[in-house]
């Protein structure tokens, strides 16, 4: 009978660890959550649309960072994602059983969870190095470099769970493979290929570390992607390390709109498939 | 005949097409790795001249100085050596408590939630967790926790020594445990993932034989689901070792190597950050990118294997 309540006993500690563990990790959540909302919703207003950066001691808002952070992404999305849409359909459907695939995706994988400073790093040799300055492309570059393995990942599991018969049917009534995968395939896996590039923008919307010496940072209004560019994890960087209380103040605000638009587009993303996310 | 004439043109057309499209997607596929090769190779082009200059002993040498140029990573590797196992040490048993919660205990209208609230702790960006870890967790350490603790090991040998004060706020420890809540969600989906990939009969017959929860989940489970919590592990130890941005916030950026987890120290990761763009002269940083080649080289290699791992997981599933 010792023997069975020393089982028990252990059993009984071991389930309450277990739900303590979950707690501490909701924990977490709300925690970090609580602060940012409680420290951040005092600074939303509408000057934080539309004013620039101040410089220390007067007001201002975030306009700037956030068209920087804005146009930054567009364009990471429109180079990182055909190429990743293609990679994957090759994965998926023509190399499906080439040895080449298998070497792809293990590398591929190993991009996903790849440090991004060093991909900051990279295109810094490649471009900043090269052109003699920081810029708006390099930023983009550096993102459009974090994209693609997100979309790769996601493209190539999606046509891999269309099923084969679609493809036969398409094939019986003399539709080339191109048009066959353009036309079936993608139709049939489109909600999970738009999940996987909602989940490449939330991804890189917070990305700080690649941006650092891409883009830099801008002071100013600034359209010109030949030229350093703002955004808003680098402002945020920036403000929240500097001694102003102002620019702390906008920092936590900053924070408080971009952890609202990556927890957005991750619910968003969910939602569309109702699947848990590809880690 | 015309008809057969333009018919064949389509066909001829229709083949182009499709012979392009299928280049194109095996191009896209290759450059997948050409990005991967172009980092490693720039990396080596822009770490070669401190590579030439300090030899191996970079590795080994703690000394940080940019006014007399002498550089080594010691100190950094140190830093992002401790910081990411005092978060292993603790994100790994808490994330597979929790997942045993999540596969065992939790009622099933519970799990989806909790499994998406802990998740969503991944996709909060790493500047967050940083500007949270600066303002508000240092300063709470500082005040009520450190104090505390200092006191508490003090005259113990060894401990008093990992223990040391003075209470910071910022320092190792500081940022390990923001890497461990960061870590965590990683260690505990993929966990919860394998543990609901045992064979139900399985677990029935243990649970048939009298074995409680718990025996269950430490005897059958895990065994079983081994290769994959493993797998996922170092997945987190790779987010772990390469995280920048929540580090260097609370890190303290001090190149020295202190025997304290409460002492101010750097990482690979944060030293590039902060100096980076301030560094001038070509073998500071040169230095810099050498450091960032020695964590893309420990990054891969930890990743690489938890890629395998699980890998071999997929293949003995299907």
């Amino acid at each position: 009978m010792a023997l069975f309540d020393a089982r028990r006993r252990r059993n009984a500690i071991a389930m309450a660890l277990s739900l303590a563990a979950t707690g501490f990790g909701l924990a977490w959540l709300v925690v970090v959550l609580g602060v940012l909302l409680w420290k951040g919703v005092g600074g939303l207003s509408l000057a934080v649309f539309t004013q620039m950066t101040p410089p220390p001691g007067s007001d201002g808002g975030l306009l700037n960072p956030i068209v920087g952070s804005l146009v930054m992404t567009t364009i990471a999305v429109a180079l990182g994602t055909p190429l990743g849409i293609l990679a994957g359909t090759y994965m998926a459907e023509y190399g499906r059983y080439d040895p080449l695939t298998t070497i792809v995706r293990f590398i591929n994988d190993i991009l996903l969870s790849a440090p991004s400073i060093v991909v900051g790093l990279f295109v810094y040799e490649v471009m900043v190095a090269r052109m003699g300055h920081f810029s708006g492309w390099a930023g983009a570059v550096a993102l459009a470099v974090i994209v693609v393995p997100v979309v790769v990942r996601t493209t190539e599991d999606m046509l891999t769970l269309v099923p084969d018969t679609l493809r036969e049917a398409a094939a019986s009534i003399g539709l080339p493979r191109s048009l066959m995968i353009r036309r079936v395939a993608y139709k049939a896996a489109r909600a999970g290929m738009v999940t996987g590039v909602l989940l490449a923008v939330a991804r890189i919307s917070g990305e700080t570390a690649p941006l650092l010496f891409t883009s830099l940072n801008n002071q100013f209004w600034s359209a010109n992607l030949n030229a350093p560019l703002a955004s808003l994890p680098v402002v945020i960087f920036q403000f929240a390390l500097s001694p102003y209380e102002d620019w702390q103040k906008l920092a936590w605000t900053g924070a408080l709109i971009t952890t609202l638009a990556v927890l957005a587009l991750s619910i968003a993303a969910r939602v569309l498939t109702g699947q848990r996310k590809p880690s | 005949m015309s008809g057969l004439a333009s018919r064949a043109e389509a066909l001829r057309r229709l083949q182009r097409g499709d012979a392009t499209f299928r280049w194109m997607t095996r191009a896209a596929a290759i450059a997948v790795l050409v990005i991967l090769g172009g980092i490693f190779i720039s990396l080596v082009h822009g770490a070669w001249p401190a590579l030439r200059a300090f030899g191996f002993g970079f590795l080994a040498d703690d000394t940080w100085n940019p006014v007399t140029e002498k550089f080594g990573a010691a100190a950094a590797i140190y830093g992002t050596a401790v910081t990411s196992i005092i978060a292993m040490l603790i994100a790994v048993p808490v994330g597979l408590l929790i997942a045993m919660f999540l596969t065992e205990l939790c009622p099933m209208w519970l799990r989806r939630p909790i499994g998406i609230a802990i998740e969503l702790l991944a996709g909060i960006p790493s500047i967050i967790y940083g500007i949270w870890g600066l303002f508000v967790f240092a300063p709470f350490l500082q005040q009520y926790v450190q104090p505390a603790v200092i006191g508490a090991f003090d005259g113990i040998p060894v401990l008093q020594d990992v223990f040391a004060g003075p209470p910071y706020g910022i320092g190792l420890l500081t940022a390990g445990l923001i890497l461990a809540i960061m870590v965590l969600p990683f260690v505990t989906s993929i966990s919860r993932d394998v543990f609901e990939a045992v064979p139900p009969v399985l677990k029935e017959a243990a649970y048939g034989i009298g074995c409680t929860t718990w025996e269950v989940s430490r005897r059958v489970v895990l065994p079983y689901a081994r290769v994959g919590v493993i797998g996922g592990i170092m997945l987190g130890l790779g987010r772990a070792l390469g995280e920048t941005m929540a580090v260097t916030f609370v890190i303290g950026n001090a190149h020295s190597i202190s025997e304290s987890v409460f002492a101010p120290g750097t990482t690979i990761s944060a030293t590039i950050a902060n100096e980076f763009t301030e560094a001038v002269g070509d073998l500071y940083t040169s230095s810099l990118i050498a450091l960032g080649l020695i964590l893309f080289f420990i990054t891969f290699i930890v990743l690489a294997a938890a890629r395998l791992m699980l890998m071999r997981l997929n293949a003995r599933m299907s």
